[in-house]
């Protein structure tokens, strides 16, 4: 953080760029740049050696070569399947047209592309239900972490039944969800598709919980000195809650919402791997069934590729979570 | 002038423990005129802040009470502001948001933006705070915040201030401003006050009596000490006066002769 300012000065006198500027500068590029980046590299190195001794029925295990290669195979596929598709429509649009110039009141059917999704398609999909079901989470946590860390007698209540459904697996879940979706969910015209709302809503049961902790310790643990000023002012709840509970929560709300998230992300891929659910986890169960001698080196990128969203994910809710809290002095990694 | 502006009377106070229930406070009986500076000292653990908190409705007595102008004390209100030890400001809110709070919640319906916005300013610049009203309090000093703290009390118009140790925490030099200052508001404004103090110089010098309060358990008050010095009062001046160090030695006499400190006879 201290750090941070050294930048602008130095772009504002680069002709009085003084040796100890240089310095600092050499060491926070050291700092940021080169030591993870050489963490990387030996990391690859590693992997490169393991991965020559390990012979699998599927060929030999990916070394980083053959998932890069994969992974660009993945992009081209999936340029193609769009260029496919833009195709399909022109010519439905194109086949239309002529029974129109034909015949004006012939009826014209649009029927959608049905190609298959692509390693892209899937991570959006993942990327969208997780999406969902953390915000369902966080609507209740948030709340129910509020109630049972204002009141012992709620907390009381509550705690057993938090304890108990924390640890449960989301495979677990899983089937449940399933049928309890299938059972409710019943319309002509859905909005969500159901293996959407299956995935999602079992993200959501598994995410709940570190919220819901966080949130009652950060409200519970408010000062109590902060509590007697606003019982001196005689604020009222609401006012009570929003502006000194809530603010002083803050800080812990989003230590639990960083930790759901994560947590969401890895349930997802679980479950849409169990559930045959689309998204990448149906990607990897998918490639592992085809069983190819290139599926590993795909999976593997897949494997990749949830490790790096699950990091930018975390990188986003920390800028949030920086901005947001009051105690700019913490140090939020 | 009535002495009977604030009332405590036959307060006692028992807090429950695993045990039989621990009596803090037996017997307090204090009158207080209106626009009288009154000190609490004692020694740690003697249940000053427990009375302080009594009056200012944050504790319940469990016998006796408190009634201000006429009205019996059962609850906290902005009427008996309280400055905390550690000045309590809500960390994110400016300087002026904090004053803010507090004058939206005690005038929300006499005064109007611009009046309240003026209030707040006047407030501020009462404690030479009107420099910082946009800072944050983690970018104040310990004094500075302290000084925050106590225009929010007064920006509420409190019947009583409540000062709970509030130099406490502040180094000496720092301390002795914040006195000087509180000792000029009060001779402006008028302010009845009750605050507690470890301190006996702060004490002499600021009040018009001093409660001195027995050791615990079932602490009561043990003197009253009524300190007739002229106001202004100036701390330099007043360092050689004679009465003054007299004034001095009867406190000191009283809590170190006749109730000595608890922790030193254990050691």
């Amino acid at each position: 953080m201290k750090a941070i300012p050294i930048m602008p000065k130095i772009a504002q006198c680069s002709a009085l760029l003084t040796f100890a500027n240089l310095r600092l500068l050499i060491d926070k590029t050291i700092k940021t740049l080169a030591l993870p980046g050489f963490g990387i590299l030996v990391f690859l190195l590693l992997w490169q050696l393991v991965a020559n001794n390990i012979i699998t029925s599927l060929g030999q295990f990916p070394g980083p070569n053959q998932v890069w290669e994969q992974s660009n195979t993945l992009l081209a596929e999936h340029q193609r399947e769009r260029g496919k598709e833009a195709s399909f429509y022109e010519r439905q649009q194109q086949r239309n047209a002529k029974k129109l110039a034909k015949n004006p009141d012939a009826v014209v059917k649009i029927r959608a592309y049905t190609g298959k999704a692509t390693f892209v398609d899937q991570i959006g999909t993942s990327l969208l239900t997780v999406a969902f079901g953390f915000m369902v989470a966080t609507l209740v946590a948030v709340p129910l972490g509020i109630i049972c860390g204002l009141s012992e007698t709620v907390y009381r209540c509550v705690n057993p039944i938090i304890q108990t459904f924390k640890p449960v697996s989301p495979l677990a879940w899983l089937p449940l969800v399933t049928m309890v979706v299938s059972a409710l969910y019943v319309s002509d015209d859905p909005f969500f598709e159901k293996a959407f709302l299956t995935s999602a809503f079992t993200v959501a049961l598994c995410c709940l919980w570190p919220t819901v902790v966080n949130t009652i310790v950060g409200v519970a643990s408010i000062d109590r000195d902060l509590i007697n000023v606003s019982r001196v002012l005689q604020l009222s709840t609401a006012v009570h809650i929003r502006k000194i509970v809530i603010p002083s929560a803050i800080p812990m709300i989003f230590t639990g919402l960083r930790l759901s998230l994560a947590t969401g992300w890895m349930v997802l891929i679980a479950a849409e791997m169990l559930a045959q659910n689309p998204g990448l986890g149906k990607f990897i169960w998918d490639e592992f069934q085809n069983g190819s001698s290139n599926s590993l080196g795909r999976i593997m990128a897949a494997v990749l590729v949830i490790g790096v969203i699950g990091f930018i994910l975390d990188s986003l809710m920390l800028t949030v979570q920086k901005r947001v809290s009051w105690d700019k002095q913490a140090i939020l990694r | 002038m009535k002495n009977n502006y604030l009332e405590i009377s036959q307060v006692g106070i028992e807090f429950p423990t695993e045990g039989e229930p621990f009596r803090a406070l037996q017997n307090v009986n204090l009158s207080i005129a209106k626009g009288e500076f009154i000190s609490l000292i004692g020694h740690s653990g003697c249940g000053k802040s427990t009375v302080l908190n009594i009056v200012a409705g944050l504790y319940a007595a469990t016998e006796g009470g408190v009634i201000l102008e006429g009205r019996e004390v059962d609850e906290p209100g902005p009427d008996r502001a309280v400055v905390f030890q550690n000045h309590a400001l809500l960390p994110w809110l400016t300087v002026y948001q904090n004053v803010e709070l507090a004058v939206k919640c005690v005038f929300k319906k006499s005064k109007t933006k611009a009046e309240m916005r003026d209030w707040i300013e006047h407030n501020l610049s009462l404690v030479h705070m009107d420099h910082a009203l946009h800072k944050l309090p983690s970018e104040l000093s310990g004094g500075m915040k302290q000084r925050v703290g106590i225009a929010r009390c007064l920006a509420m118009q409190p019947k009583v201030l409540l000062m709970d140790e509030p130099f406490g925490a502040l180094d000496a030099l720092t301390r002795a401003h914040l006195q000087d200052s509180l000792m000029d508001i009060q001779q402006q404004l008028g302010n009845t006050v009750i605050m507690i103090t470890h301190d006996v110089d702060e004490a002499v010098l600021l009040s018009d009596r001093i409660v001195m309060m027995t050791n615990g358990p079932a602490a009561s008050i043990g003197e009253v000490l009524a300190i007739e010095l002229p106001r202004p009062r100036d701390r330099v001046v007043l360092a050689d006066d004679p009465d003054f160090n007299n004034y001095r030695q009867q406190v000191l006499r009283f809590l170190y002769e006749k109730q000595k400190n608890p922790a030193a006879k254990a050691a």
